[in-house]
């Protein structure tokens, strides 16, 4: 079906007229604009019944058919859930975004981004092609570089953003790898064939490698530990972003490809091994560090880590349980965490500060916001009846079920976590007497509040109807575990062991939030560690590797002429010698043309210039002696009837001649400079140069390694190319592509030499 | 450096390199010749005046600047395939038009020679980029 491309797509296309719009509707422009993920949910939302009859509508074209790539989309439960999660979300982002950078000169651009952005989500989630996919999620590292740099006159903004784009474009590289080895070892590109074919892949030799590289592309987009510290940097993205981008979306791509790539590669012991260390190690950094900070914006940020951690850990665990604990918690993750998010930015827009140690109060003055914080961060909590209860039981259901007993301790401490981050964003700054923040605190403009309101409420409702959120939830689960799969989801589970541990969980959780300024200082040392982590080797890392690129270029760019000739003389002679000698027979070093007297006279004349050239001390004199060399070489051509190489090569030299005159009055007097061992280098490479390209041309006169083509061109100039000078046919027409790269090459040497010459002319200027 | 031998000689010269390289240029497909020895030979005239007068006098004579002509060489070049792409054979695949009046014209034209063009004009504008630029070097 063609729509499914046409809804990719046309996210793309609407960002090219979001400037106009801008221009014309200043910061209201983000409601016209939201419009179009607003028609996109209800689309996805509409090809939901064709997902769970197990019929996805796809679509599929050739792209690069030679190569296996096709641009093709298939829209099964796991990527309508993604689908709908990123254009619903996104359709508040846009209005959110419209208050929020309300008067901001550049806001704009943040439209063009925002949906540049939702345009390469929506193609990460629907490809079905490895490339495509790749192609999208590439294109979701770079719009996110652009965001997280919006505010680019800052460096912290910018160091942000290259970080980003570092992490995630190493580990999509890696993926890029794992991709195409998984092709070969399914023997197709396309995903749904491919998760047909666990088993095949499973056994494959390919396995691990694939296995470990795509575990590089998920793990580094999804902030998983050792890579996370990209994603709490990347708070210097304005709310917006961040709350698109690095709570519900792009964060979770990772995420997606675990979940996606789950029939084909999950349920092994390396699979199962790698994902819940690193989940686990994940919630446990993530759920620590959150409870130090006071910045809202951190706070939420590491909290999502230990989220995405939480997630690939369940994923690793793979049972029904899991899966649906996962993509439940994944669904009511997105909203709550959006919500608050945005909660975050409307509080830090009003009040001019976001550090939540010196805010308190502000229910009076912004009532709507702090409803859907409190919502929210029952949510978050897992307190209310909400869709994040049911996740958070079964995801124990899950981990209890796995009988791990450090892994049940990890999730009730990460769960804690939760507790206290939703109690300090969620309730401590909304409660108690009114602070005295920056600016006094009054109500965000409706843009502002009605995404955070209806998200929570989204959240709410779902748990309360959790009939209509299996029914949403239960394609997904199939498609993630390979086969259908009931679903029956219920907020009451009884008096369990789940229960039991969640309760548990709150009152650690609850008791860290009473106590949360001791908590705090004890988590100075939480800080000083945080200062040789992860981020500090991201900057050792790329200091090391600007030293070393220094340091090479210092010893491979000298900057004198001389020493690059003898780099690339060096390198031909050891090449073209090894080739050489490893062929091993000598050549015949008898010549097979007779030797006239004229031949002999311009190989005397070509010899004598040549001897001339070298022992000569002036310039005029060797470069005229050159020119003779040059010009024996051209008679030469003449002799075995090459008159187009013959015309060239006198052109050349005498072009040359005229150039030299015109450089010759700047050059100082000729002096030798150079020290006598040097010149003596100098003098036993020439020969050795010159005495190997003498004898490869011998051996090449003996050798043909392809049958010669040059039949074919004089057979074919007149009748195919209409010329009776082949050289001209071949130039022009035969190979009139290798032509045009050589003309280009000699067009960009041209200017290549027109800056050196012009640079080093200011340069003097500047003096 | 005006020199009243050379710039007089270079007033004779200069239109006979001129001509012989457009009769090169033309002719390049039978005979030996083609837009790169072409483009070698009108740079080789243009150098020429540029020595007995001046690199701005050449450059008024030559009306486009060198780099630009390096530009529309290229572009020529490039372009000189397309029609190839609308007729549906791989880029820059030669297509001729016979233009055949018996008696009077028997021509045939085709897109290599606009890529030839293209080429002599390449040749042409890199040659003289260097030459002016280490011309005004020396001022």
């Amino acid at each position: 079906m063609t729509a499914l491309p046409l809804a990719v797509l046309s996210p793309f296309a609407l960002s090219a007229l979001a400037p106009w719009a801008h221009a014309r509707l200043k910061h209201h422009a983000g409601w016209l604009l939201a419009v179009l993920p607003a028609i996109l949910t209800a689309f996805f939302g509409s090809l939901m019944p064709l997902a769970a009859s197990g019929a996805p509508a796809s679509f599929r074209t050739p792209w690069v058919a030679s190569a296996g790539v096709m641009f093709s989309f298939h829209a099964d439960g796991l990527a309508l859930l993604f689908a709908v999660l990123i254009s619903g979300i996104g359709t508040f982002i846009l209005i959110y975004a419209g208050g929020y950078l309300k008067g901001h000169p550049q806001q704009g651009r943040m439209f063009v981004f925002l949906l540049l952005f939702m345009g390469s989500m929506l193609g990460v989630v629907l490809s079905d092609n490895l490339i495509t996919l790749f192609v999208f999620w590439e294109l979701t590292s770079l719009t996110s570089y652009l965001l997280i740099g919006f505010n680019h006159e800052q460096e912290r903004s910018r160091r942000a953003a290259l970080q980003a784009l570092v992490v995630t474009g190493t580990g999509g590289l890696a993926m890029l790898a794992g991709f195409l080895l998984l092709g070969t070892a399914a023997g197709s590109m396309e995903l749904s064939e491919i998760v047909e074919k666990g088993d095949q892949i499973r056994s494959a030799a390919l396995y691990l490698p694939v296995l470990i590289l795509v575990l590089m592309g998920a793990f580094t987009k999804s902030a998983q530990f050792p890579f996370h510290h990209w994603l709490p940097n990347a708070m210097e993205a304005p709310t917006p972003v961040s709350a698109y981008l690095h709570s519900a979306t792009m964060v979770k791509a990772g995420v997606f490809l675990l979940a996606r790539l789950t029939p084909a590669l999950g349920g092994t012991p390396e699979w199962e091994a790698s994902l819940t260390v690193f989940g686990a190690a994940t919630m446990l950094a993530g759920g620590a560090l959150a409870l130090v900070k006071t910045d809202l914006k951190q706070l939420l940020a590491y909290s999502t880590v230990a989220s995405l951690g939480f997630m690939v850990m369940l994923l690793g665990i793979g049972s029904p349980y899991a899966v649906k604990g996962c993509l439940v918690f994944l669904t009511a993750h997105a909203l709550y965490k959006g919500a608050l998010f945005m909660v975050a930015g409307a509080v830090d827009h009003e009040t001019g500060t976001r550090d939540a140690s010196a805010l308190s109060g502000l229910r009076t003055g912004m009532p709507f916001t702090a409803f859907a914080a409190v919502l929210a961060g029952l949510a978050m909590a897992g307190l209310g009846p909400w869709l994040s209860f049911i996740g958070k039981e079964l995801a124990l259901e899950a981990v209890l079920g796995g009988g791990n007993l450090w892994l049940t301790a990890v999730t009730v401490l990460t769960s804690a976590s939760f507790v206290t981050v939703a109690g300090v964003t969620g309730l401590r700054i909304f409660s108690g007497p009114p602070s005295a923040a920056p600016k006094k605190a009054h109500e965000a403009p409706l843009s502002m509040w009605i995404g955070p309101v209806w998200l929570a409420i989204k959240g709410a409702l779902l748990g309360l109807m959790a009939g209509k959120a299996a029914a949403f939830l239960a394609p997904a689960v199939s498609s993630v575990l390979g086969r259908p799969e009931q679903m029956k989801l219920a907020l009451w589970h009884g008096v369990n062991a789940a229960l039991g541990l969640s309760a548990l969980s709150i009152a650690l959780g609850a008791a860290a939030y009473i106590g949360w300024d001791r908590v705090r200082s004890a988590g100075r040392l939480g800080d000083t560690i945080l200062k040789w982590g992860p981020d500090r080797l991201y900057d050792l890392s790329l200091d090391a590797l600007s030293a070393l690129a220094r340091g090479q270029t210092r010893v491979v760019q000298s900057g004198y002429l001389r020493y690059y000739l003898l780099a690339v003389i060096l390198t031909v002679m050891t090449l073209a010698g090894h080739a050489l000698y490893s062929r091993g027979e000598p050549p015949v070093m008898v010549s097979t043309v007779p030797v006239t007297a004229y031949g002999a006279a311009v190989a005397l004349m070509i010899v004598a210039s040549a001897i001339a050239a070298v022992l000569l001390d002036t310039r005029l004199g060797a470069i005229a002696a050159l020119g003779g060399a040059g010009g024996g070489v051209a008679l030469v051509y003449v002799m075995y009837g090459a008159p187009d190489l013959a015309m060239t090569q006198f052109l050349v030299e005498t072009l040359t001649i005229i150039l030299f005159v015109l450089i010759i009055f700047k050059l100082p007097r000729f002096a030798r400079l150079s020290r006598p061992w040097s010149r003596v280098r100098d003098g036993l490479i020439s020969i050795a140069a010159g005495g190997m390209m003498a004898y490869l041309a011998l051996v090449a006169l003996h050798v043909d390694l392809h049958p010669p083509i040059s039949s074919y061109f004089a057979e074919n100039s007149v009748p195919a190319g209409f010329g009776r000078n082949v050289v001209n046919v071949i130039l022009v027409d035969f190979r009139a592509l290798d032509t045009l790269g050589e003309i280009s090459v000699l067009g960009l040497a041209g200017l290549g030499a027109y800056a050196l010459l012009k640079l080093r002319l200011s340069g003097r200027k500047a003096v | 450096m005006s020199d009243l031998i050379l710039s007089t000689a270079t007033r004779f010269l200069m239109p006979l390199f001129l001509t012989f390289a457009v009769f090169l240029l033309l002719r390049g497909h039978n005979e030996p010749g083609g837009g790169f020895i072409a483009g070698l030979v009108a740079a080789a005239g243009f150098a020429l005046y540029s020595l007995a007068y001046s690199p701005g006098r050449m450059l008024q004579l030559l009306r486009v600047g060198p780099r630009t002509l390096i530009g529309w060489g290229l572009l020529l070049a490039a372009v000189s395939g397309l029609p190839a792409l609308a007729a549906g054979t791989p880029f820059l695949t030669a297509l001729w038009a016979k233009l055949h009046i018996p008696g009077l014209v028997n021509l045939k034209v085709g897109t290599p020679l606009i890529f030839d063009v293209g080429v002599f004009l390449t040749v042409v504008g890199v040659v003289l980029t260097v030459v002016v630029a280490l011309q005004e070097e020396e001022d």
